[in-house]
C-alpha cells in the first residue's frame, strides 16, 4: 500500500469507527428490548403454569396482540421473538444513515440497496 | 422446566461455537432436537434459524464494539447473498436438489483441503496487504486488533468478484436448499479473498443473521416457530454467543481454524450422503 492510501485509509477507519460504534449502540437496545419481552414472557410461562393456549401457539399480529391484552405467555414470547427476528433489519437501517452521516455515498446506495432487497424477501415471507 | 433450562443450556453452547466461527448454530441444534429430544423437523429448523439471528445479534455487539468486523465487507457482499437467497427461494423444484447437494458438499470437501493448507503453512497465518483496484475502490481494506498476538493488524483483500459470486451461490443454495451459508461465507472471506480469518468471521457474523430475517419471516408466519422452543433457545444463544465474540477475540487465528476444519469436513461430509440419498 502506498504512504498517501494508508493515510486516507487511516483517516476513513477512524470515521467508520464511530460509525461502529453507533451502530452498536442501538443494536444492542433492539437485541435487549427482545430479550426482556421473551424473559417476561418465560416468567409469565411459569407464573400462569402454562402457555395460556389449550392447543398451537398464535402466529399473526392479531391473535398475538390479542393473546398480549388477554396475559397468555406464548403470545409475549412471539412477540420478543419476532422483535429478535426484526434486529437485523435494524442493523442495516441504522447503518444506512451511519454512512449517510459519514458522506459516504457509495455505501449509502449500496446499504439502501440491501434494505430493499432485504424487505421485499420478508415481504415474500409473510405472504407464503 | 427440564426441557426448557435443556434448551438454555444448548443455546449457550451453540451461540458460543457459532460466534467463533461465524457459523450458525444449525448443524448442532437441528440434530439434538430432532434426534435427541425427538421433535418434528419442522420446528426444528424454525428454532435454528432463530439461533442463527441471535448468533449474529449478539456476537455483532461485541464485534462492533471491539472493531473486529468489516462493515464494508459485510454490506457489500450481502446484496449478492440476499439476491441469491431469494432467486434461490423462486427456484425451488427447478434443480435437482440431490445434484446441489453433492455440489455444495464436494465444494466444502475441497475448502476443508484448503484450509489444512493455510493451517500447515510454515510461515504461520498470512496477511494480504496488496493494493488491489476493486478493493480501493469500494473501499474495504481494514485493520484489527488481534488480543492473541496483541497487535494491530492492517489487511487488504483479493478477488472480490470471486467472493462476491460464492456469496451469491451461498444465498442460492440457503434459499434453495434450507441450509445455512454461514460457513460458506467464512470460507469466501477467507480463502477467495484472503481476509484474516477472524474479520471473516465476525463479518460473517453480521451478515448470516440479514440472509436469516428473510426465511425466519417465513417460518415466523407459517407456524415452525414454537415459543416454548424458540424464547429459551433464544435467550441461551444471544448469551451464549456474546461469551462466544469474547472467547473468539483472544484465540490464536490458527485455533480457530483448527475448530473450523472438523466442522466443515463434517458438513461437506453429510451434504455429499444426503445428495446420494443418506441422512444423518
Amino acid at each position: 500500500m502506498s504512504e498517501k492510501t494508508k493515510v486516507d485509509s487511516k483517516k476513513m477507519h477512524e470515521e467508520t469507527r464511530q460509525v461502529e460504534l453507533v451502530i452498536g449502540k442501538i443494536l444492542r437496545v433492539g437485541v435487549i428490548t427482545s430479550a426482556i419481552v421473551i424473559l417476561i414472557g418465560i416468567a409469565m410461562y411459569f407464573i400462569n403454569g402454562g402457555g395460556g393456549y389449550d392447543s398451537g401457539f398464535p402466529r399473526r399480529f392479531s391473535a398475538i396482540f390479542s393473546g398480549i391484552a388477554a396475559g397468555k405467555s406464548y403470545a409475549v414470547i412471539m412477540l420478543g421473538v419476532f422483535f429478535l427476528i426484526l434486529t437485523p433489519v435494524l442493523r442495516v437501517v441504522v447503518s444506512i444513515y451511519a454512512f449517510y452521516k459519514e458522506n459516504d455515498k457509495l455505501y449509502v446506495i449500496i446499504t439502501t440497496a440491501v434494505l430493499i432487497i432485504l424487505i421485499f424477501a420478508m415481504m415474500m415471507g409473510y405472504r407464503s | 422446566m427440564n426441557s426448557m433450562l435443556l434448551l438454555l443450556i444448548m443455546g449457550i453452547a451453540a451461540g458460543c461455537l457459532g460466534a467463533v466461527l461465524g457459523i450458525g448454530g444449525g448443524m448442532i441444534i437441528t440434530p439434538v432436537l430432532t434426534i435427541m429430544m425427538g421433535m418434528d423437523i419442522k420446528y426444528a429448523i424454525g428454532a435454528s434459524i432463530i439461533s442463527v439471528i441471535a448468533t449474529s445479534s449478539g456476537s455483532t455487539i461485541a464485534y462492533l464494539k471491539d472493531d473486529m468486523l468489516n462493515l464494508r465487507v459485510a454490506m457489500f457482499l450481502e446484496i449478492a447473498t440476499t439476491v441469491g437467497a431469494i432467486m434461490g427461494a423462486l427456484l425451488v423444484g427447478v434443480f435437482s436438489s440431490t445434484f446441489l447437494y453433492v455440489l455444495f458438499g464436494f465444494f466444502l470437501l475441497y475448502s476443508t483441503y484448503n484450509m489444512i493448507r493455510k493451517l500447515m503453512d510454515k510461515k504461520g497465518e498470512s496477511i494480504y496487504t496488496s493494493d488491489d483496484k476493486i478493493v480501493n475502490k469500494l473501499n474495504l481494506a481494514s485493520t484489527y486488533y488481534d488480543k492473541a498476538e496483541q497487535k494491530q493488524v492492517d489487511y487488504s483483500m483479493k478477488n472480490v468478484p470471486g467472493g462476491f459470486i460464492m456469496m451469491w451461490a451461498a444465498g442460492l443454495a440457503s434459499g434453495l436448499l434450507g441450509i445455512g451459508s454461514g460457513a460458506f461465507k467464512v470460507i469466501a472471506m477467507d480463502t477467495i479473498m484472503e481476509m484474516p480469518l477472524k474479520p471473516s468471521s465476525a463479518t460473517s457474523n453480521l451478515m448470516m443473521g440479514v440472509t436469516a430475517a428473510a426465511s425466519a419471516t417465513v417460518y415466523f408466519f407459517n407456524g415452525s416457530i414454537k415459543p416454548d422452543i424458540a424464547g429459551p433457545l433464544a435467550i441461551g444463544v444471544l448469551a451464549g454467543a456474546l461469551i462466544g465474540a469474547r472467547v473468539m477475540q483472544v484465540l490464536k487465528p490458527k485455533v480457530i481454524r483448527m475448530i473450523f476444519i472438523p466442522i466443515i469436513l463434517y458438513m461437506g461430509v453429510q451434504m455429499v450422503l444426503k445428495g446420494f440419498g443418506v441422512s444423518f
